[in-house]
């Protein structure tokens, strides 16, 4: 072999299956399930883990993981995870849900998952919209928003305000950590990646419930470009949804 | 060896049967007339290490049992009629996703919040799916705490044979009476057989996916008749039910739960007078002793149905003997509960045919 042997920097995680995903171009859920499978490879959790798939987008979530999986009713995904890890303390529970699943129909299941501080990781898809079901408004719809159901865009007086869940749930006490990312620029994804990173580690050190809230561009509801709409996350969604850690109870430090 | 004959409240009997069946998972919220059943696992769940949880609605903790039975566990949740329309989405993903569970309805009166007085009134609800989508329980309805803490054991097994929920479908009465039981050997649920679809981190094997979601049209149709072969099997194998005094009887009062037991004091009290009275009562709601009650009305006599509903039960009596006799209701909805004499008059009534007790049914 010569000493100019390839070295292999970049390949699919063994956490993701070889499937072409369903996703809009410029969604962040690509982006987001990369993530996950990354981090479970790197840490060595694929064979432990059990995921729980929500409704909405990425309802379809078990045909791109490549480890255990099952699919909840609507918002119960955190209920669903109670159970499976109520049975199984020893292994990984994943809850992976979006913004109408886990801050509207789930919302119950959502706080009081946390509040009995359930050693589950979940990971937040905040698009500020309802994706499957053709662009509605969500709970984290910011004001102003054109939805299909918010004509004029939404009116708080009509249609309430956006709903911040992580800031809700941090008051609960058995939230461990929480932090609040967006899916848009390289340096936020890998500030992403470090985020989960550290909600795994909470859940593997049995301190308690932990959540990352992910921004994530939808342009297809949001009727943008790709471009634009990881710009607007940017710099329209955090005026609503502020970036960075929520609550950090963990003592953990930074995850690196 | 089987535990000493113990007086025990209904509740408790279905608590500890659920324990000994190896039951070790609880979720549930509260709800009159069947609390003492979760009030009772809190603490004898603890003492076998297993898990009991007090939700925060009935959806959630239906869907805990989901996520408990998808890793493996022997689960149950109990609640009374509101409570189990609230399970209805939870229940019908049980179906799909194909995953055992025992569910008890202490029955309530209803519709809406109703009272708490017995009543059967959740009968459709029970054997017709009160969720979306084709779908079948099995339901079993005692009669005693003897018979409760018999089918809460077999339950669970049906459970898992089937890979299904069953139903055990009892009433505030039956929960809150006390009798004397004895309780089958406990089983450690270490050493049932293992299942294999269950969650467990995909150690050594292919990962695995539970779902219930079929968006290609043939391939929900092939999953739809795969259940109705299952419950086809089931209908073929698990119908239960008691008769009484039905040899030479004239009327046969068709009743179940409850209602039978004070249908059987009328039957008793009419013997007594002289009269060939008996009484067919189904265990099995669904699936139905269609051909065992058909086969006993082919003998001619007269079929009269009493249930704490307003006339629910007697559709699958119409169903099951056809125009072969005549069919006559005594349907009471929840609150009052009839006497064993009120039962007798309406027997009478049908015997006389003067019309006075109950009515006709036709198909």
């Amino acid at each position: 072999m010569s000493s100019t042997a390839l070295k292999k920097l970049f390949s699919r995680p063994e956490s993701l299956k070889p499937n072409m995903t369903h996703y809009c171009p410029g969604c962040g859920h690509s982006v987001a399930h990369r993530l996950v499978a990354e981090l479970l490879d790197e840490m060595g959790l694929r064979e432990k883990t059990i995921g729980v798939a929500p409704v909405g987008c990425a309802v379809l979530a078990y045909n791109y993981f490549n480890f255990d999986m099952v699919e909840a009713p609507h918002g119960r995904a955190l209920a669903v995870a109670t159970g499976i890890k109520r049975v199984h303390p020893d292994k990984f529970v994943l809850t992976y849900q979006g913004d109408g699943d886990l801050a509207a129909i789930g919302t119950a299941e959502t706080i009081h998952a946390a509040n009995r501080g359930e050693k589950i990781s979940t990971i937040f898809i905040n698009n500020a919209i309802y994706g499957m079901t053709g662009g509605q408004m969500a709970p984290t719809t910011t004001v102003g928003l054109v939805a299909t159901t918010t004509p004029g865009g939404r009116d708080p007086d009509r249609d309430g305000a956006p709903i911040d869940i992580s800031q809700m749930l941090a008051v609960c006490q058995r939230t461990v950590y929480i932090e609040r990312c967006a899916l848009t620029s390289v340096k936020n994804i890998q500030k992403a990646k470090r985020a989960i990173k550290k909600s795994f580690l909470v859940q593997l050190n049995n301190l308690g419930f932990s959540l990352v809230e992910l921004l994530s561009p939808c342009p297809t509801n949001w009727k943008m470009n790709p471009s634009d709409a990881w710009k607007w996350t940017e710099s329209i969604l955090t005026k609503t949804y502020p970036l960075g850690v929520i609550k950090d109870t963990s003592g953990l430090g930074d995850v690196r | 060896m089987p535990s000493e004959k113990m007086l025990m409240r209904g509740a408790h009997v279905v608590g500890e049967a659920a324990v000994r069946a190896g039951c070790r998972y609880y979720f549930g919220y509260p709800i009159t007339p069947q609390n003492e059943l979760p009030e009772y696992l809190s603490s004898r769940l603890l003492e076998v290490g297993g898990t009991f949880i007090q939700a925060e609605s009935e959806i959630a903790s239906i869907n805990m049992v989901i996520g408990a039975s998808v890793s493996g566990g022997r689960v149950m949740t109990s609640s009374s009629s509101p409570g189990i329309s609230l399970k209805q989405e939870g229940i019908s993903y049980l179906c799909g996703q194909e995953l055992p569970a025992v569910i008890v309805n202490m029955m309530r009166g209803g519709p809406g919040l109703g009272n708490i007085a017995p009543s059967q009134a959740d009968y459709f609800q029970a054997t017709r799916g009160g969720g979306h989508g084709d779908y079948r329980l099995l339901v079993l309805a005692p009669a005693s705490n003897q018979e409760l803490a018999e089918v809460t054991f077999d339950a669970f097994d049906l459970a898992d044979k089937y890979r299904n929920p069953v139903m055990i479908l009892g009433d505030g009465l039956m929960g809150q009476m006390m009798e004397p039981v004895i309780f089958r050997d406990p089983i450690d649920p270490k050493e049932l057989p293992p299942k294999d679809y269950i969650l467990d981190g995909c150690k050594g094997r292919e990962p695995r996916a539970v779902f219930s979601m079929l968006l290609d049209p043939p391939t929900l149709y092939q999953h739809n008749m795969k259940l109705q072969k299952k419950y086809e099997e089931i209908t073929a194998r698990e119908v239960r039910y008691e008769t009484y005094q039905v040899n030479d009887a004239e009327l046969i009062l068709v009743a179940y739960g409850t209602a039978s037991r004070i249908a059987k004091g009328a039957v008793n009290r009419l013997r007594r007078e002289g009269f060939r009275v008996g009484l067919f009562r189904p265990v099995t709601l669904w699936p139905y002793p269609k051909e065992a009650l058909r086969t006993l009305a082919r003998g001619g006599a007269k079929i009269g149905v009493f249930e704490l509903s307003v006339g629910q039960m007697v559709e699958d009596v119409l169903m099951s003997v056809g125009s072969t006799s005549e069919v006559y209701l005594h349907g009471i909805p929840g609150g009052p509960i009839p006497t064993p004499a009120d039962v007798a008059q309406f027997a009478l009534s049908v015997l006389k045919g003067d019309g006075l007790v109950g009515r006709k049914v036709e198909i």
